[in-house]
C-alpha cells in the first residue's frame, strides 16, 4: 500500500470551495451545495459511483463548467469565473487527451510555449519532465506508438509541466488493466509527492482513493456523505449507504437495548451484539450494526459467552487465493458474508457447502450506524 | 437460364429450415449466382467507359465506326484551343471553389458543432444541407435570376468566372460541411478541453489542435468539392457568360451537334488522371494505415520486452 501524507499535518488551506452548486437545464442537481478545503500538498479523493457529480464538481474547478451557486477560491483568490486558459490548475484527462498529431516532446512543452517561456527554459523543463516520468529515450514518438502506461506517464508530465498549483485527476488509472495499475498507483503517487503538488483526484474506484488519497469525500446524489482519511471513511462510516459503498459489509437491524457511556448492547434478530463503545443514541432506538466481513472468525465450535455470535450455514465459498469469503444463511434467512485468511495451504477450518459454521467477532469489530 | 436458377435459390432456402442436407449444393449457387451479378454490374458500369478509351484510339471520323488505331484525335486535341481553354478555365473554377468551399465549409461546420446554443443555429444548420436536396436546376435557376438583378441595379456583377465560382462555391460549401462535420464528430472533445487547460485561448484550440487534426477531412473535403465543380454542367450553364465555357459545357455542346472523336481523347486524357490520383492517394492511406498499425503493436511488444 502507498502511503500516501496523513491529513494531520498542518497546512495552509490552498483550495477552498464554497457551497458550490451545479444544475444542468435547470433541472438536473448535478452538485448540490458542496463545501471543502484542501491544504497544500494534499492528495484529495472524490470517490462516487457514476452520476453522483464528481466529475462536474471536478470540471467546475478545472473550468470547463460554471457553478450555478457558490464560489471556489485558489490560494485566496477568486478563480469561479477564470476561464479555464487562465486558471493555474491542470487536469491529466481520463482518457489522457494527448494530442494525437504531436510528439511526446511537443505534448509536454505544449503549454508552456502557450505561456511564451523562453526556448531553452522550454527544453530544460521537459527534458526534466522526461526524466521524471522515465520517457526521456521515447521523446520524438506519437501518443499512438507508445503503450497505454506510457501514455499515461505522458499525460502526467504533461499535466505537471506547468507546475500547477492544483493537479486534477480524472479517474487516472481508468483506462489502464488490473496489473499495470498497482504499480502504476504507487508511481504516480511517488512523482506526485515528489514534486509536492496538491491534488484533487475522481475516482470510482474506492481501492485507487484509498491507497492514493490522504483524504476521501465520498459523494452521493451531488452532495458529500463523509469526508476523511482512508482508515476513517472505512473503519467509522456515518452511514449506511458509505459503510455499503466503500468495501464490503454486513448490516444487522436492531434496536437498542443498553446505552451506558462505555458500551452499548443492540438486539437484532440474528443475535444480541456488545458495542465496546458509547454512542450518541438511546435505548429503544433503532440502528444498524455494521460489521466488516474480515473482521469475523468462523469456528466449527459453538462459541461461549451471550453476545457477538450467531450460527449459519454454509450456502456458498468464494475462494480469492490469499482469502476465502464465507456466505453463511443464518436461522432469520439472512446472509453474512465472513472473509477468513487463508494461513494454512490445506483450505482453513475445513468448512464446505452444507456445513454450520459458528461466526464470533470481538466488541470492537461493530460500528453502530444511527442513519 | 435465370428461371431454374431463381427456383432453385428459393428452393434451397425453403430446405435450409428444413433440413440441412440440401443446403450441399446451394452454397455453390450462390456464389455463382453473386459472381455472375457482379460482372454484369462491372460490365454496366464500365463498359462505357472503356468503349469511351478504346473508340478515343480510332482514327475513323465517325464515333461509333472502328477503322484502325491512331493517335490521330489527341494531335487534334492539341491544337483544338476552345477545349484546352474550357479544361484550363474548369480546372481554374474548379480549384478556387474548392478552396472557398473548404475555407467556409470548416467554419461553418466548426460553428455548428462546437457552438450548441446560438442565434439562428437552426437557421444555419438547415441552410447548411439545403443544397445538398435542392436541384441544381433550381440553384442555377434562382441564383441567375438573383445576378440578373443585382446587375441591373448595380451594373455587376457581368457574368463569367465570377459567377460560375459563386455557384460553384455554394454547392461546394454544402459538401464540405458535411465532410468536415463528420470528422468533428468523431473528434475527441476531450483534446479541446486538454489544450484549453494548458492555457490555449479559443482560437488557439482551433488553429494549434482542431485544425491539424482535421487535415484529412479537408483534403477530402477538397477533392470532392473539386470534383463536383469539375463535372457540373448545370450551374455553370446557368451562370457563365460570353466567353466562359467549362469543359463539360463544351463537350455537352458539341455532344449535341454530333460526336466529334476529340471529346473521346479529352475524356481519356481525364479519366487517366484521375484514376491516376485516385489509386495514388489510396495507397498513400492504405499505407499510412499499415504503418500506424505496425507502430501500434510495436509500442506494446516493446514494452513487454
Amino acid at each position: 500500500m502507498a502511503t500516501a501524507p496523513k491529513a494531520n499535518i498542518v497546512r495552509e488551506d490552498l483550495l477552498r470551495v464554497e457551497g458550490v452548486t451545479k444544475i444542468f437545464d435547470g433541472a438536473v442537481k448535478a452538485v448540490d451545495n458542496v463545501s471543502l478545503t484542501v491544504a497544500t500538498g494534499e492528495i484529495f479523493a472524490l470517490l462516487g459511483g457514476s452520476g453522483c457529480g464528481k466529475s462536474t464538481l471536478l470540471r467546475m474547478l478545472a473550468g470547463f463548467e460554471t457553478p450555478t451557486k457558490g464560489r471556489i477560491f485558489l490560494a485566496g483568490e477568486d478563480i469561479t469565473d477564470l476561464p479555464p486558459y487562465k486558471r493555474p490548475i491542470n487536469m491529466m484527462f481520463q482518457s489522457y487527451a494527448l494530442f494525437p498529431h504531436l510528439t511526446v516532446w511537443e505534448n509536454i512543452a505544449f503549454g508552456l510555449k502557450r505561456d511564451g517561456m523562453p526556448r531553452d527554459k522550454i527544453a530544460e523543463r521537459v527534458e526534466k519532465m522526461l526524466a521524471l516520468v522515465q520517457l526521456t529515450k521515447f521523446a520524438q514518438r506519437k501518443p499512438h506508438q507508445l503503450s497505454g502506461g506510457q501514455q499515461q506517464r505522458v499525460a502526467l508530465a504533461r499535466s505537471l509541466a506547468k507546475r500547477p498549483k492544483l493537479l486534477l485527476l480524472d479517474e487516472p488509472l481508468g483506462a489502464l488493466d488490473k496489473k499495470l495499475r498497482e504499480t502504476t498507483q504507487l508511481e504516480l503517487v511517488n512523482i506526485i509527492e515528489e514534486v509536492g503538488v496538491t491534488c484533487v483526484l475522481v475516482t470510482h474506484d474506492q481501492e485507487e482513493a484509498m491507497t492514493m488519497a490522504s483524504r476521501i469525500a465520498v459523494m452521493h446524489e451531488g452532495y458529500f456523505m463523509q469526508v476523511g482519511a482512508p482508515d476513517e471513511v472505512y473503519e467509522m462510516p456515518n452511514s449506511r449507504q458509505v459503510a455499503d459503498f466503500i468495501g464490503n459489509v454486513n448490516i444487522f437491524d436492531g434496536v437498542i437495548e443498553e446505552d451506558e457511556a462505555d458500551h452499548v448492547t443492540v438486539r437484532s434478530a440474528e443475535c444480541m451484539h456488545y458495542v465496546g463503545h458509547g454512542i450518541s443514541g438511546h435505548s429503544g432506538m433503532s440502528v444498524g450494526v455494521a460489521l466488516r466481513p474480515e473482521k469475523i472468525l468462523l469456528s466449527k465450535e459453538k462459541p461461549t459467552g451471550d453476545y457477538n455470535w450467531c450460527a449459519g450455514e454454509v450456502v456458498e465459498m468464494v475462494y480469492f487465493g490469499a482469502h476465502t469469503t464465507y456466505h453463511l444463511k443464518l436461522a432469520s434467512g439472512k446472509v453474512i458474508k465472513a472473509q477468513e485468511l487463508n494461513n494454512t495451504r490445506d483450505l482453513s477450518y475445513g468448512l464446505t457447502w452444507g456445513d454450520t459454521a459458528y461466526a464470533h467477532w470481538n466488541e470492537h469489530a461493530m460500528v453502530v450506524l444511527t442513519q | 437460364m435465370k428461371t431454374p436458377l431463381k427456383s432453385s435459390l428459393r428452393l434451397s432456402e425453403k430446405h435450409a429450415t428444413k433440413s440441412p442436407v440440401t443446403m450441399a449444393v446451394s452454397p455453390k449457387m450462390i456464389k455463382w449466382f453473386s459472381q455472375s451479378w457482379m460482372l454484369v454490374v462491372y460490365v454496366f458500369l464500365y463498359m462505357p467507359i472503356v468503349t469511351l478509351v478504346i473508340f478515343s484510339f480510332n482514327d475513323s471520323q465517325l464515333a461509333a465506326v472502328w477503322s484502325h488505331a491512331s493517335l490521330r484525335w489527341y494531335a487534334a486535341l492539341m491544337k483544338d484551343n476552345d477545349l484546352i481553354s474550357a479544361v484550363l478555365l474548369s480546372l481554374k473554377i474548379a480549384f478556387l471553389s474548392a478552396l472557398i468551399s473548404v475555407f467556409f465549409g470548416t467554419f461553418t461546420a466548426f460553428a455548428l458543432n462546437r457552438y450548441k446554443r446560438f442565434q439562428g443555429r437552426t437557421l444555419l444548420s438547415s441552410m447548411a444541407s439545403t443544397p445538398l436536396v435542392m436541384p441544381d436546376v433550381i440553384v442555377g435557376l434562382s441564383l441567375l435570376l438573383m445576378l440578373v438583378s443585382l446587375q441591373h441595379w448595380l451594373g455587376y456583377p457581368e457574368r463569367g468566372l465570377f459567377t460560375i465560382l459563386l455557384g460553384h462555391a455554394l454547392l461546394g460549401t454544402a459538401y464540405a460541411t458535411v465532410v468536415v462535420t463528420s470528422r468533428l464528430r468523431e473528434m475527441d472533445s476531450k483534446l479541446d478541453e486538454a489544450a484549453m487547460d494548458l492555457g490555449c485561448q479559443p482560437f488557439q484550440v482551433f488553429r494549434l489542435v482542431t485544425l491539424p487534426l482535421l487535415v484529412p477531412a479537408l483534403v477530402s473535403a477538397f477533392l470532392l468539392t473539386f470534383t463536383l465543380s469539375f463535372d457540373d454542367v448545370v450551374l455553370s450553364s446557368f451562370l457563365s457568360g460570353p466567353g466562359y465555357s467549362t469543359m463539360p459545357m463544351v463537350i455537352f455542346s458539341r455532344a449535341r451537334l454530333g460526336l466529334n472523336p476529340t471529346i473521346n481523347a479529352v475524356a481519356t486524357v481525364t479519366i487517366t488522371v484521375v484514376t491516376i490520383a485516385v489509386l495514388a492517394s489510396s495507397f498513400y492511406t492504405s499505407r499510412q494505415e499499415r504503418n500506424r498499425k505496425r507502430e501500434v503493436a510495436q509500442a506494446y511488444s516493446d514494452m513487454n520486452k
